[in-house]
């Protein structure tokens, strides 16, 4: 199918850290099932970098692919780095996405972000509110 | 291994129907207005292939007209009604939540100009009965447009027993009969149907190309004026290669009635029955009044479009209700007419056999659908929290 570009369907069809981490450091979760996506993102943390993640995606191909992706790309980086991870650039990294997939890449963003916010709250650890707008992804969804 | 299962969708054309389309593409390609031998030859053809497809009905050949497909005769049957009843000052009619959107769309489009419509709703078995539609005819009912077979989940509606009650009570029935003509026995005559569309395309005849069936009497409302082809209703120099493939498909599928169901009927059965051992999944639609060749189940904690694609992958196609299939946010209208909540209707699959599907291809199909099926719900966190228990399953 050409509805996606060749390394969607290679991130969907071999996907990267697929799974869980138990007593992981973060944990997110977006989306709901309604709507028919969800992704879960689990991260182990040592000395501000994110040395494991794993992810788990209830979802469309782009969704899968998107989550996949994003775990690639913050994977052995820094906190800082991994919140500065944006849905574009999960959308780049991917070849582009088709225009009504876009909010899969929106998702990963916020999944990797809300994971990172889990820790900070966890470990007591102070930030700023506005790094984390709450669930915007569900404006694209209307139950 | 390629297995085409989304014969719903559309179908392969078959030898017959290619064949009877050749001779009206390079040698007999007059237009059959026109007066000349060339033209004529096509009037002729034209002619007769009318003729067999009502006779397939069981009307004449003046009740047909030929259209573009079963959308624009799904719209030109109920807007004809639509304008026959405002002229009595009826404005109201009566349909179901889970006609296709050919008929959904053009009955929103009526809603705007001032028309009330019911659209019943479907039992959990997939089936409307003649008693709901008697409920909801009112004095100012001018239309009864309820599909004969589902597009998606196949059931067949009891056209005989709603056409009785529309006649009684004085009502135009039409049915959207695109899915069971050249599968299913039809006669309009006895099942008191005054208006029908079909679809060449979904019988293994060519894209493009239906056959909208109107009982002497009914005046039909033109969708498109100019020249005088289809007795006025209809006007475009006619299709004939089309026309000719759709007439020889019809007749070869009507033929086959049936060979092919008591073939597809095992098959079906066997799909369903493989595909139902997969744990937490749930056949949609009644299981016996349903088309021969289709298949449609829900499988909890996956998403269809992922479903397709892995499916893909392994050679079969098929078709899913999920949001992200359909285009829309929401899932199948079908499958949540049915009563599938939301995250439960994500995940549908609909496979849809032809008479060439076989025994083989159907164990083939019902291993890569576990394969897939359970590879996501690997990945599924909806799934993780059903089987830890935290959530309940929906599908037990
Ligand atoms: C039930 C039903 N009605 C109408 C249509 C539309 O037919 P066509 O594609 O010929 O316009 C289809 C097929 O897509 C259908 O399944």
């Amino acid at each position: 199918m050409a509805l996606y570009s060749e390394k969607v369907m290679d991130h969907f069809r071999n996907p990267r850290n697929v799974g869980v981490i138990e007593n992981a450091d973060g944990v997110g979760e977006v989306g709901n099932a309604k709507c028919g996506d969800i992704m879960k993102i689990y991260l182990k943390i040592e000395n501000d970098v994110i040395v494991d993640v794993k992810f788990e995606t209830f979802g469309c191909g782009s969704a899968i692919a998107s989550s996949s992706m994003a775990t690639e790309m913050i994977k052995g980086k820094p906190i800082s780095e991994a919140l500065g991870l944006t849905n574009k650039a999960v959308t780049e990294a991917l070849d582009g996405l088709p225009a009504q997939k876009i909010h899969c890449s929106v998702l990963a963003e916020e999944a990797v972000k809300s994971a990172v916010k889990d820790y900070y709250d966890k470990n007591g650890i102070i930030y700023d509110c506005k790094l984390f707008h709450d669930c915007a992804t569900c404006e694209h969804c209307h139950h | 291994m390629k297995i085409y299962a989304d014969n719903a969708a559309t179908t392969k054309m078959s030898r017959t129907a290619i064949e009877a389309m050749l001779p009206y593409m390079s040698e007999i390609y007059g237009n059959p207005s026109s007066l000349h031998s060339e033209g004529q030859a096509a009037a002729e053809a034209l002619s007769d292939a009318r003729e067999r497809i009502a006779k397939r009905l069981g009307c004449t050949a003046r009740e047909i007209i030929f259209t573009s497909g079963g959308s624009e005769a799904d719209n030109q049957a109920i807007i004809t009604a639509a304008k026959m009843g405002e002229k009595k000052g009826k404005k109201h009619i009566v349909s179901t939540a889970f006609e296709h959107h050919a008929v959904l769309h053009a009955l929103e489009a009526l809603e705007k100009q001032g028309f009330e419509v019911t659209l019943l709703d479907i039992h959990d078995n997939g089936i409307v009965t003649a008693d709901d539609v008697k409920n909801a005819i009112r004095p100012d009912t001018c239309l009864v447009t309820v599909m004969y077979a589902n597009n998606e989940i196949g059931t067949v509606q009891p056209i005989g027993e709603i056409g009785a009650v529309c006649r009684e009570a004085g009502v135009l029935f039409h049915t959207d009969a695109v899915q069971a003509a050249g599968h299913l026995e039809i006669d309009v005559i006895k099942e008191n149907i005054d208006m029908l569309s079909l679809s060449a395309h979904k019988f293994h005849g060519p894209k493009g190309i239906g056959v909208l069936y109107a009982k002497k009497g009914i005046i039909l409302q033109n969708l498109i004026y100019g020249g005088a082809q289809e007795r006025g209703k209809r006007a475009g120099t006619e299709n004939i290669p089309a026309i000719m493939g759709m007439a020889a498909a019809f007749d070869e599928a009507c033929d086959k009635i049936e060979a092919n169901s008591a073939k597809l009927c095992k098959l079906r059965d066997r799909l369903i029955e493989g595909l139902l051992s997969i744990p937490h999944s749930i056949l949609n639609g009644d299981a016996e009044k349903r088309l021969p060749g289709n298949v449609n189940v829900c499988f909890e904690g996956i998403e269809g479009e992922s479903l397709l694609l892995l499916l893909d992958d392994k050679g079969v196609a098929a078709s899913s209700g999920s949001a992200c299939t359909s285009g829309s946010l929401d899932p199948s209208h079908v499958l949540l007419a049915l009563g599938r909540p939301h995250e439960v209707a994500h995940g549908s699959l609909r496979l849809s056999l032809c008479e060439e599907n076989t025994a083989e291809e159907v164990e083939y199909i019902i291993e890569a659908v576990r394969d897939v099926v359970s590879l996501l719900r690997g990945m599924s966190p909806v799934w993780r929290d059903l089987e830890s228990g935290k959530k309940e399953f929906i599908l037990k």
